[in-house]
């Protein structure tokens, strides 16, 4: 069976680096990454509980922003697409083509840069992490208000007026509570784009202090980097010692992945189901 | 005020957060274009930057790096295009056949959870594959061969063949997901008949699901040439562990930007280049969008 091999060969990689991360370092050293080590050694994780201030800190600063991100990115998402999905509300094709022309051009990372940096001065804080780029999509923005236009009927909301109820209760008490697949498919997006986030942190952050996961990998790699091409500055210092062994990072990469790894098998579904409404009509 | 008017300004009160969020993030940054035609420094800042006329577009255009970084970015988005479309319908093709049983469902997930992965972790997977001490490929598969492995991080060769195929991994399974669900909604009764007619499974592929698909395949590749200005710039960036023997054949516009802005201080050819690629980028989803709604209006984006 063709498909079973590639499917193989898909997860191969994953299953190399879980691997790896249980090898004896001087296993790796020797012999390199193989799928039947000879001597097995949990020192990376011992390590990793050592390293626990620097490695849990990263953890939390990943975790927050993402929590922080994607509960604000729903509510902003959410509240934009409603107005345009009222087929009264006189501004519905402005706004529509207000948000998709966002799809359409970009201004390119340099102004971007220089905005945020210059103008709302977000180097080296939490917000750089959660507001450049990722707080909001025209494409989930199109996904959310396609579902109040097919889902919900204009009448449902012209019952909710005559019991004078105001706009921003019609939306709060009718328009949310009925949208809640499409929340979760957008919270799935979004989150996934936060855990996995880590341009936001190379524009915009120099201080480890706020480095999540992705870029505290980032930087042990690149750290590896300096050694292997001889430009080993750390080295000179000193620091070779300290530096995490091979076994150690991928043990790291292996944190890194641990809660997509747990969370796929239960929301895979809603995955697949927010991509094809969005591929059908996005 | 009216009722009507009323109800106009509190739905618009709903929206102004959204409509905030978008003005600061993406129109600001849309104006800010005019800073590629500035000698721009940051102690004078964006306004007092003296003007610079196309001088930045000028020394871009003249050194070697436009040439490379726009070829770059065009092939590797040519081949990922038809090697991805066709490992995507082959994948989806296949993943239809086994169903709603169990096997077909653990194969999608396989399929698919590369594409979840960050490209941090992707390139920590290809460096345990790759590197030169003790990767993969150089210590298992090649001796198999009797071959030795060189340093793939300094193998500029390689890497066209390399990035393709970590793309196609990450995104293969992915796609598959859009052709899987325009296959399911091929109606069944086509393919009965052709069974009764005695039509192999290859031929019923070929004379059934391929031209079915083919409304699908057409927007998917336009979306695609849409974008062709824009390269995927965690691939670029991260997989070849910004090893500079590479950047003949790494380097794609978007990576050319950021290394401009963020490790040289070069702002006016990041800026120039950034420009570039923004209208050209512009111009080509403009074209795309026409000619996807002509085809087939109900696919147009706009």
């Amino acid at each position: 069976m063709i498909l079973g091999i590639i499917c193989i060969m898909a997860v191969f990689p994953i299953i190399l680096l879980v691997i790896a991360s249980i090898t004896d370092e001087n296993e790796l050293i020797l012999h390199g990454y193989t799928l039947f080590p000879a001597k097995f050694s949990l020192d990376a994780y011992a390590y990793m509980k050592n390293q626990f201030a620097t490695i849990g800190r990263s953890y939390l600063v990943t975790l927050g922003t993402t929590v922080a991100g994607t509960a604000l990115s729903v509510v902003l998402t959410t509240s934009i697409a409603y107005p345009m999905s009222r087929k009264n509300y006189k501004y519905r094709n402005v706004l529509a083509f207000f948000v998709y022309f966002t799809m359409l051009f970009n201004g390119g990372i340099v102004p971007q840069y220089i905005m945020w940096t210059t103008i709302f001065h977000i180097k080296n804080t939490y917000a750089a992490l959660i507001f450049p780029n990722l707080l909001m999509q025209a494409f989930n923005v199109m996904l959310v208000r396609n579902y109040y236009n097919n889902s919900i009927p204009e009448s449902l909301y012209e019952a909710a007026q005559l019991d004078g109820a105001s706009e921003l209760q019609i939306f709060s008490k009718v328009g949310l509570p009925l949208s809640v697949p499409v929340v979760a498919t957008i919270s799935l997006f979004t989150g996934l784009a936060y855990w996995n986030s880590w341009t936001n942190a190379l524009y915009y952050v120099t201080d480890p202090k706020y480095f999540g996961i992705q870029n505290l990998l980032m930087r042990i790699m690149k750290n590896i980097e300096y050694l292997r091409t001889g430009a080993s500055e750390l080295a000179a210092e000193g620091q070779a010692v300290s530096l995490p062994g091979n076994s150690i990072r991928m043990a790291l990469a292996f944190i890194g992945i641990l809660p997509i790894l747990l969370l796929y098998p239960l929301v895979q579904k809603y995955f697949i189901k927010g991509v094809v409404v969005g591929a059908v009509k996005g | 005020m009216s009722r009507k008017r009323k109800e106009t300004l509190a739905l618009t009160a709903i929206a102004v957060p959204g409509i905030l969020y978008f003005l600061i993030n993406n129109y600001i940054p849309m104006m800010g274009i005019f800073i590629a035609f500035k000698k721009f420094s940051y102690a004078k800042g964006i306004w007092d930057s003296p003007w610079y006329g196309l001088n930045n577009f000028k020394f871009l255009f003249i050194s070697n790096d436009a040439w490379t970084i726009t070829r770059n970015t065009l092939l590797y988005n040519l081949g990922f295009i038809i090697l991805g479309t066709a490992l995507s319908i082959v994948f989806a093709i296949l993943l239809t056949e086994l169903g709603e049983r169990m096997r077909g469902k653990l194969f999608q997930s396989a399929l698919l959870f590369p594409h979840l992965l960050s490209w941090v972790v992707v390139s920590y997977l290809v460096y345990a594959l790759l590197n030169s001490s003790n990767g993969f490929v150089n210590n298992t598969i090649l001796p198999l061969l009797g071959v030795e492995g060189p340093d793939w991080y300094a193998e500029p060769k390689a890497w066209p063949v390399i990035l393709t195929v970590v793309f196609l991994w990450k995104n293969a399974g992915y796609n598959a997901i859009v052709y899987m669900a325009s296959i399911a909604g091929i109606d069944k009764g086509i393919y009965e008949a052709a069974k009764i007619d005695g039509a192999s499974k290859m031929r019923q592929i070929m004379t059934i699901t391929l031209p079915m698909l083919k409304p699908t395949i057409t927007i998917m590749t336009l979306m695609s040439i849409g974008r062709i200005f824009y390269s995927d710039f965690g691939l670029f960036y991260q997989t070849p562990m910004n090893s500079g023997t590479l950047f003949q054949v790494t380097q794609t516009i978007d990576t050319y930007v950021y290394r401009g802005l963020m490790e040289q201080g070069n702002v006016g050819m990041s800026s120039a280049a950034g420009v570039f690629q923004s209208l050209i980028g512009f111009c080509l989803v403009m074209l795309a969008n026409y000619v996807v709604k002509r085809r087939d209006p109900d696919n147009a984006l706009f």
